[in-house]
């Protein structure tokens, strides 16, 4: 597969470096200090080809914390909230939109 | 039930070891995802939308109550509290942790089980009939070969790096519900004009972006060559096979572009420097072999017990249960019972860890222990007395499994789609809950009669689309979810691959869709008891497709 350094990044609006924690493959987002965090309006927001590429560069590094990242589109609400930017996302960050089989 | 030796026990623990170690050095940061990540598929271990996912091989389908009992045990203590069956027989928890994971394959190696070889470019999980053993309509348990190739695939060093995966299945029986054509090898055990028994072999079957139904390049090979004949077969492969393109390096494009004819030669080549070699097997081997199969000691019982009479006519809910999810066994007095893993809103193929734990509990009481996994995605007892059907069927009524809908249009073959799949493009299981919801009376489910719909969340067709009756892919279109339908397809010992009726709907329109075409099926077909396939290989799929499209 091709390293998410070397793939074109194509950016039409706002984006965040997303990935799946090591330990227990949660969805994580890369944070502007470095970290990364389950929270999507924790994530680092930008709609610039040059820092996208700056922040998956520095999610690849971080391979002992954070497993495939890429960049995800995300939306920006009036209020400044950050949202998924389409549907897998949506699905990722709130889980499967189905009822989860109940134990009884 | 087949009983492991030392040998396959050892297998499994040393590889747990391994595995407890490998996750520790990915954790400490020794090995890096691309280094780890090898090594993790190759013990079932995936990365999906949400968490780590762990498949577990269930060989041939065929699970103990002990076996089942831990299943429950990793769902409750690792998981989200359930388990989801695969079309290949197999089981998946979506929700495991990696930092737990060598912990899981522990407890699951102390019942024999184990993720190898469900990823990867290997030979899977050897799959057959779930009614291996016990049909009426067999000539021996496909499970002895099976079997058989299972001990010598596993962890063949030639066979771990094969072009692509390669997929396996057995059948036995004049009516094959092991979906044989799909395979990238299928055998079926029949007898020859002299009496003989026998394998007629097909390669080159799979669905996915290039759909093929398996050509026959040997219609009789004598038991002694079957797995000397399997080699030949994985070595042209492993020779030939494309690497270059993971969209061609299955066998079915291989065998595709060569012609069956060139490939069954060059097969035919390689066997002839090995069949009478150490692969030629006599009859002590399988005896060996089908010794290691337990079966139960069946009691001498009446066929069709008074009782089961006096309480079919009691009890209407029961009636119907019986004329739908009980079979025919091959010994007198018992019968087969498939247990609905599709309740209506319920996710295809899931079970609980209490269901698991209670349908282990049933199994000890009225199965001998025994249960059986399918490819449509149910449960089988598959040793169940006729006596003990009433008391059973409340029991499975009481915790969810007992749903009249086998073989029904709301038995829905479904893969787990965008909802947990990182490959898929566009949600499966929804969309089966909404037509489930749609014919959810049971009277017009019924009316309805034999009608298999699946649905696949890409192109990979894990939901085995092309051979549903109705079939139904998941394609993304300006990023909103569309759904592509095709009518015909069929998986039994007369496969068809579907036909596609038109463009593809959005998602609301889905279940209108499949209204639409049960609607016209009552409408063209002949007779009450034309069965839904029949009517659309009668007609073709053009007044389906009027049907959909006029209004849309
Ligand atoms: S068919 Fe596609 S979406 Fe469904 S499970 Fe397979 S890979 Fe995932």
């Amino acid at each position: 597969m091709t390293s998410p350094l070397d793939q074109k990044i194509k950016i039409t609006g706002p984006v965040v470096v997303t990935a799946n924690r090591v330990g227990d493959g949660a969805v994580v987002y890369r944070r502007a200090d470095g970290g990364w965090s389950t929270r999507l309006p924790e994530a680092a927001v930008t709609s610039n080809v040059a820092t996208a590429r700056e922040f998956i560069a520095a999610a690849v590094a971080d391979d002992l914390r954070a497993v495939g990242p890429y960049i995800a589109p995300v939306k920006l609400t009036a209020d400044g909230g950050v949202q998924p930017g389409n549907l897998r996302e949506l699905i990722r960050l709130g889980g499967p939109t189905i009822d989860l089989p109940v134990t009884f | 039930m087949y009983l492991y030796d030392d040998l396959d026990r050892t297998l499994v623990a040393e590889r747990v070891a391994d595995f407890r170690d490998q996750v520790g050095r990915r954790l400490s940061g020794e090995l890096t995802e691309d280094e780890f990540k090898p090594l993790r598929l190759m013990n079932g271990v995936y990365l999906q939308l949400h968490a780590y996912m762990l498949r577990i091989s269930i060989p041939y389908g065929t699970l103990s109550s002990a076996q089942l009992r831990k299943l429950a045990h990793v769902a409750r203590t690792y998981d989200r509290g359930y388990g989801h069956f695969t079309t290949r027989t197999n089981i998946q928890f979506h929700w495991i942790k990696l930092e737990q994971l060598p912990n899981a394959m522990a407890d699951l190696a102390s019942v024999g089980m184990h993720g190898m070889q469900t990823s990867g470019n290997n030979v899977r999980n050897v799959t057959t009939d779930q009614w291996a053993g016990v049909a009426p309509d067999e000539i021996e348990d496909p499970r002895i070969y099976a079997e058989v190739i299972r001990q010598h695939v596993t962890l063949h060093p030639e066979f771990s790096f094969m072009p692509r995966k390669f997929k396996i299945a057995v059948g036995s029986a004049a009516h094959d519900r092991a979906a044989l054509r799909i395979h990238d090898l299928a055998l079926r055990l029949h007898r020859n004009g002299a009496g003989e028994l026998g394998f007629e072999v097909m390669v080159g079957g799979g669905l996915g972006r290039t759909p093929f139904l398996a050509k026959t390049i040997k219609p009789f090979l004598l038991k002694r060559d079957v797995l000397s004949y399997v080699e030949a077969v994985l070595r042209t492969y492993n020779q030939f096979g494309r690497r270059d393109n993971i969209w061609k390096a299955r066998i079915k494009i291989l065998v595709h572009d060569l012609g069956a004819e060139a490939f069954a030669k060059e097969v035919e080549t390689e066997w002839r420097t090995i069949k009478d070699g150490p692969l030629a097997l006599d009859n002590a081997v399988f005896a060996e072999i089908a010794g290691r199969f337990r079966y139960p000691d069946y009691v001498p019982l009446d066929d069709a017990p008074r009782a089961l009479a006096e309480a079919r006519r009691a009890d209407r809910a029961f009636d119907v249960w019986f004329g739908n999810s009980v079979t025919n066994h091959k010994v007198p007095g018992y019968c087969i019972v498939t247990l609905s893993l599709k309740p209506e809103g319920g996710t295809p193929g899931d079970a609980t860890a209490e269901q698991m734990d209670a349908i282990a509990d049933l199994a000890d009481r009225y199965s001998f222990g025994e249960i059986r996994v399918g490819h449509e995605q149910n449960l089988t007892l598959p040793h169940v007395a006729q006596r003990d059907l009433p008391a059973l069927w409340r029991k499975l009524a009481d915790i969810g499994v007992a749903t009249p809908n086998v073989n029904l249009i709301s038995d829905i073959i479904s893969c787990p789609g965008l909802d947990y799949c990182s490959l898929a493009n566009a949600r499966s299981i929804p969309i089966a809950q909404q037509i489930a919801s749609r014919f959810r009376d049971r009277n017009l489910a019924r009316e309805l009669g034999r009608l298999h719909i699946n649905i696949s969340g890409c192109i990979n067709a894990c939901g085995h689309h092309h051979v549903g009756h109705i079939g139904i892919l998941g394609v993304e279109k300006n990023g909103e979810e569309f759904y592509q339908i095709t009518l015909g397809g069929k998986a039994d010992e007369d496969a068809k691959l579907g036909t596609l009726i038109g463009p593809a709907v959005p998602f609301a329109q889905v279940a209108d869709v499949v209204e639409d075409i049960a609607a016209a099926y009552v409408e063209l077909r002949e007779r009450p008891d034309e069965l839904f396939i029949d009517t659309v290989q009668r007609t073709g799929v053009e007044p389906f497709k009027e049907r959909v499209y006029a209004t849309r």
